[in-house]
């Protein structure tokens, strides 16, 4: 319970560095010369991105150490490290077209970027459905693992092929393989770190957090003990459940 | 690293997957019949006059063997299932990695000779010259061809044993097909313009660099899909 408590204080920190982060991004920071306004959103677009990529990498290294060390507490956290990523990968689909029909003219635009970021977004939703598609917790880690293996190795070739690709969205200036080329004192610094906060944040929150709980219930179910220990209103909530899928089951057969 | 008696495996793996096919017939022939409909439905679904059939019939090509692909993929661990037949496979005294080489070179052989009938289907369908440029437009389809299959044979074997498996297979591959898919139909859309082609070199490379990691990555994690 520990984790949980410092997954929520840094959580806390984060929430408050990014309210600072915005507040100078709106106010402290001049209007782009032919953007305007439009431009502000870089702050929210750029490190969204950068962390709907890096979760994918995060859930593949997080997988490799599953499958080699069978802790479940590696795959929770590569299964929060995915609903992060995802969250991330919605915000940038989300961001991204509101810049864009002010300064393209359209919400979306097919061009390769554009894509693969949506295809990075269904990589996660995969993940995410494959994962509720397996009932034995085993398999499931083993397969999500697998596939969280694979995502990882794709995302470098999704953020290197848009250089063979003519396209219409701006080249990346943070991940690309000459040096990056915003001044590192105005932004990336601030954003990127932030983002990084709040990422590994709400992921160890949200593994610490339902993860534990889980694990400890799971283990009282396995020795029959669930019921006496839960409080009553969930002990009722359960049974209910019980019925419904029951209820269900005989409908279909 | 494989050495003779894990691929003489794999090639028995491979054979018992063929024969399997051969005997019945049905997923080959259902699978081309079904390239034969898209090619169709495609055919009734463009307006002649808007689009020219050397601008579409790339992409069409690259759909339709997409669609293939996923029934022969789906079909590859199906067979498996009946009978527990694929506990009686990881029994056998050969390694995970053979069992996974067999089962992609089985899938391999299916996908090809899809294709092999699909690409004069879509050359006669769509009027456009393919025997010109058959050497350029193989290396393509080979190249974009053992990548997917590379994946989608690992990723089958994991789907069948979930539930809603023929809907999952797809729902996982296709982000991972997307990419190959890209460059092969940047590719073939080129060679068959009569361009350069030099043009295609980028593409073949990333074909190339895909197929290698992926044939990697796919053998070396084939085993946590099977183990229990």
């Amino acid at each position: 319970m520990r984790l949980l408590r410092a997954g929520r204080w840094i959580t806390a920190i984060a929430l408050l560095l990014l309210a600072g982060v915005y507040v100078r991004a709106l106010v402290y920071t001049p209007v782009e010369r032919l953007q305007g306004l439009a431009q502000k959103i870089y702050y929210l677009h750029v490190p969204a991105a950068i962390w709907a990529e890096t979760a994918m990498i995060i859930v593949g290294i997080a997988s490799i150490f599953y499958l080699f060390l069978k802790d479940p507490r590696l795959d929770r956290f590569a299964h929060a490290s995915a609903e992060v990523g995802t969250v991330f990968a919605v915000l940038m689909l989300t961001t991204g077209p509101i810049w864009g029909k002010p300064i393209w003219g359209t919400w979306w635009s097919w061009d390769a970027r554009l894509t693969l970021a949506l295809f990075l977004f269904l990589l996660y939703v995969g993940y995410l459905l494959l994962r509720s598609a397996v009932a034995d917790p085993a398999s499931r880690a083993r397969f999500a693992a697998v596939l969280g293996i694979c995502g990882m190795v794709l995302v470098p070739f999704v953020h290197f092929s848009v250089y063979m690709f003519r396209t219409l969205h701006p080249m990346p200036i943070v991940l690309k393989p000459s040096e990056p080329s915003l001044p590192g004192r105005t932004t990336s610094s601030t954003t990127s770190l932030t983002s990084f906060c709040s990422g590994v944040t709400i992921s160890r929150w949200i593994d610490s957090g339902s993860g534990m709980i889980s694990t400890l219930r799971r283990r009282l179910h396995l020795l029959g003990l669930v019921a006496h220990l839960v409080d009553p209103s969930d002990h009722v909530k359960g049974l209910l459940r019980q019925l419904v899928v029951l209820s269900f089951q005989d409908l279909f057969e | 690293m494989p050495s003779s008696s894990s691929l003489r495996h794999a090639c028995a793996v491979a054979s018992k997957d063929l024969l399997v096919e051969f005997r019945s017939r049905t997923g080959i022939l259902s699978a081309v019949v079904f390239v034969v409909l898209v090619l169709m439905v495609f055919n009734f679904g463009r307006d002649p006059t808007a689009v020219s059939n050397l601008v579409l019939a790339p992409s069409i090509l690259w759909v339709t063997f997409t669609f293939a692909a996923i029934l022969a993929l789906n079909r590859a661990f199906q067979l498996e299932l009946e009978n527990q037949a694929l506990d009686g496979l990881l029994l056998a005294p050969i390694g995970r990695g053979s069992i996974y080489l067999g089962k992609l070179v089985a899938n391999l052989v299916f996908v090809a000779t899809v294709e092999v009938i699909g690409v004069p289907l879509v050359a006669l369908f769509f009027n456009v010259e393919v025997w010109p440029h058959i050497g350029p437009l193989a290396a393509i389809i080979t190249l974009a061809t053992l990548g997917f299959v590379a994946v989608g044979t690992l990723f089958s074997a994991m789907t069948v044993r979930t539930r809603f498996a023929e809907l999952l297979l797809p729902v996982v591959l296709l982000p991972f097909m997307i990419l190959p898919l890209m460059w092969a139909t940047l590719a073939t859309t080129s060679v068959l313009a009569d361009r350069p082609l030099s043009e295609i070199g980028g593409s073949l490379k990333m074909l190339a660099g895909y197929d290698i990691v992926f044939v990697v990555v796919s053998l070396l994690l084939f085993p946590a899909t099977v183990n229990e």
